[in-house]
């Protein structure tokens, strides 16, 4: 198999595991580790179209390192809103917050 | 027209099975292989080979979140001296004045949790 | 790469508004007892000084881009900078009396507005797609917080809570679609992906290229708001602090679609993929302006009802998006048509949640519609903008809406676009919009009042005086003088296309 195509398999497959994580967990933080599935899924792609791409082209590989930084200042900030939510309604499951209308 | 969009929904369709396959293989395959012969010392949690002392279901101080959650934030910001570091003499005086400038701004940060009190364990 | 003092020039205005939220979170953070009413006047002065610089680039700026393709400081860029500098400010003169009641002012709103901001304009400057990402990121984990701002509140965690798990999942597809379209472009500058996709003439048959652009689609339908990725909306908007709420409903919508347009624009030029993108993004302009204004209709709070109106108002803009992507001959029409609104929406809808922002009764936020009741003889003046910015978001004539809808039909109803399906949904929503916004009118000036201790209050400060006659002014302007503006924003409309043009030679 084109090694390229493997890569994007996996990557698919890994983001497709964070989807479903997503749509089942109902664990708030649970939720939060899918969602950094997906980035890291979107990171391999990355990756993998500057490996097997243009060898002059650093971008893939730069790209990435953002996306990592981004995605743990947006952990960060996730965590502190759930700890907060945890601090007035003392749990942190998303199918029982509905004093907003969903 | 629509003919260009059919690769799009296998790929989707593909997506999808690929996702709920995994969810049900998973879970078969482990129902097949696995062996069934706990013993007291098996069980036991894993705490760095030691015998382990008390449960592990205590409750950590909301602390140790605070900390953990600023450390995830530093330490992966570092990530961008690396790259940095390698073309440093490449880069010359611009690259140091930039890497000046964000670690000044990471700088700002650590000041402004400092001055907020939040390494302060009480 | 080389950095020169004209590029430090160029993405000046930026600069400051990064730095004064820098500073202001250090002053506070040093001075814990100062005065949050000065930080706010200190922020406003920054965000008035960041606009005179921008200005400099009004309406034509420079078309090369700088810093090696990652920002463009066009025309483009200086008005939606603009835009989103005006949103900023009014939303600032908007927050400060109402977070004083709340007791929760402290010197991180100012921050993070300034921060939102700033990514705002990081996005609309973004001349390749890294930018993009990055911008898009700050504007949005700085509204994360704003969301959740006030700490007791249990709505207002709730929906942070909301909007970050639903921002986190589609900026994960927002990414994605980015890969994707690195795949297949093998570069993540805009010209360059320009470039890969207009040379090759399976373009509109490729999947990966197709797979990015939807999950790209994705990513700012979610920001801007539009059906089917719009649930977290209403609750947001609700569960937010109202002040949040105001504001980022303008900003983040100005700088989705100001990012939105450019790479659409001009990151896939061949005619045949951008027909068949085109009739996708028609679907959803469709679909919004239907779901967005009969849920309005249904709505008894306000805030949620600005919300659904949000909604439709991301709706008929996107009718502007289907004009630039289904009209090669003259793209620079859509596009103009977009600016104008984005303009137009900002004050108008600033405008109505600064009425909201104004009137307490018996120690809480006037929410209920019903609770309107009177409001327009008790407090004249009050109810009269009230009135006005309702009639503007519905498009009446000679306000700024009416103007801006014109111009989105006009784009539209060009021939070559063949949408006159799109024209017609929007003239009939259009006009189940008229129903509610005129029911908060007939409610405050039809219901008799309620009397004593149980009738609303109003009291407006400076700071929301100044900002409600900043939103009131711009409303009426726009729609007595659209011409200046309008000239204008064709100019930088035709410096979009031309930069498009010149990325394919």
């Amino acid at each position: 198999m084109d090694p390229l195509n493997a890569f994007l398999i996996v990557s698919a497959g890994l983001f497709s595991v964070g989807v479903f994580g997503v749509l089942t967990r109902r664990n708030a933080v649970a939720i939060l580790m899918s969602i950094e599935l997906m980035l890291n899924a979107a990171n391999l792609n990355l990756i993998a179209f500057a490996r097997f791409g243009d060898p002059t082209v650093l971008a893939g590989q730069v790209f990435a390192i953002f996306v990592l930084t981004v995605a743990a200042a947006e952990a960060a900030v996730g965590l502190a809103i759930v700890l907060c939510v945890y601090r007035n309604i003392r749990h942190i499951n998303v199918d029982d917050l509905h004093i907003l209308k969903w | 027209m629509l003919n260009p969009y059919i690769p799009v929904l296998i790929l989707m369709a593909v997506a999808v099975a690929v996702a709920a396959g995994m969810s049900v293989a998973t879970s078969l395959i482990a129902r097949i292989f696995r062996l069934r012969r706990p013993n007291p010392i098996k069980s036991q949690p894993y705490e760095c080979g030691m015998t382990p002392i008390g449960g592990a279901r205590v409750r950590f101080s909301v602390k140790f979140y605070l900390v953990a959650m600023l450390f995830i934030l530093f330490d992966v910001e570092a990530i961008f001296l690396y790259p940095w570091a390698v073309v440093h003499r490449h880069l010359g005086w611009l690259g140091l004045v930039e890497m000046g400038l964000f670690i000044g701004i990471l700088a700002a940060g650590y000041l402004y949790l400092w001055k907020r009190g939040a390494f302060e364990w009480d | 790469m080389q950095i020169t003092p004209r590029d430090i020039w160029n993405i000046s205005p930026h600069l400051v508004v990064a730095a004064l939220g820098l500073i202001i979170l250090l002053i506070d953070a040093i001075w814990p007892r100062i005065s949050k009413r000065q930080l706010a006047n200190l922020a406003l002065l920054g965000l008035i000084g960041a606009g005179a610089l921008q200005a400099r680039f009004w309406p034509r700026g420079q078309v090369t881009p700088v810093l090696g393709g990652m920002i463009v400081p066009d025309g483009y860029t200086a008005f939606f900078n603009l835009v989103l500098l005006v949103g900023a400010g009014i939303s600032l003169l908007l927050s400060t009396d109402y977070l004083e009641w709340d007791g929760s002012a402290h010197g991180e709103y100012h921050a993070l507005v300034l921060f939102t901001a700033f990514g705002g304009m990081v996005m609309a400057a973004a001349g390749h797609l890294i930018v993009v990402f990055l911008g898009l990121e700050i504007l949005s984990i700085s509204l994360y917080i704003l969301a959740g701002y006030q700490r007791e509140r249990r709505e207002s965690q709730e929906a942070a809570l909301k909007y970050f798990l639903l921002g986190a999942f589609a900026s994960a597809f927002f990414l994605y679609g980015m890969a994707l379209v690195y795949g297949y472009a093998g570069s993540l500058d805009l010209h360059a992906i320009a470039r890969a996709a207009g040379a090759g003439q399976g373009a509109a048959a490729n999947q990966l290229l197709l797979t990015g652009i939807g999950l790209l689609l994705v990513g700012f339908g979610f920001k801007v708001a539009v059906v089917p990725f719009h649930i977290w909306t209403p609750d947001v908007y609700e569960g937010a602090p109202t002040s949040a709420t105001a504001f980022m409903s303008v900003v983040a919508k100005a700088a989705g679609f100001a990012a939105f347009v450019r790479v659409f624009a001009l990151a896939f030029p061949g005619a045949d993929l951008r027909h068949q993108v085109g009739a996708v993004v028609a679907s959803i302009a469709m679909l919004t302006m239907v779901v967005g204004n009969t849920a309005a209709v249904l709505q008894t709070n306000i805030k949620r009802l600005l919300a659904y109106s949000s909604i439709a108002h991301a709706g008929y803009i996107l009718v502007g998006v289907v004009a630039v992507l289904r009209n090669p001959a003259a793209p620079a029409e859509g596009v103009s048509a977009v600016l104008f609104y984005t303009l137009a929406y900002t004050f108008m809808n600033l405008g109505a949640f600064a009425v909201v922002l104004a009137l307490r009764r018996r120690g809480e936020e006037l929410l209920n519609i019903e609770e309107y009741a009177g409001l327009g003889f008790r407090y004249p003046w009050l109810g009269a903008l009230m009135a006005l910015f309702m009639l503007s978001l519905a498009g009446m004539p000679p306000t700024a809406g009416f103007f801006a809808k014109l111009y989105l039909i006009r784009a539209a109803l060009s021939p070559l676009v063949g949408m006159w399906w799109l024209v017609i949904t929007l003239a009939l929503t259009s006009v189940v919009s008229f129903y509610y916004y005129i029911r908060v009118v007939t409610v405050m000036y039809m219901r008799p009042a309620v009397e004593g201790e149980q009738a609303p209050q109003a009291s407006a400060g400076p700071h929301l005086g100044t900002g409600l006659a900043l939103a009131a002014l711009g409303t009426i302007l726009l729609g007595l003088i659209p011409a200046g503006i309008l000239q204008a924003a064709q100019q930088i409309a035709e410096g979009l296309v031309e930069l498009g043009g010149m990325a394919l030679r």
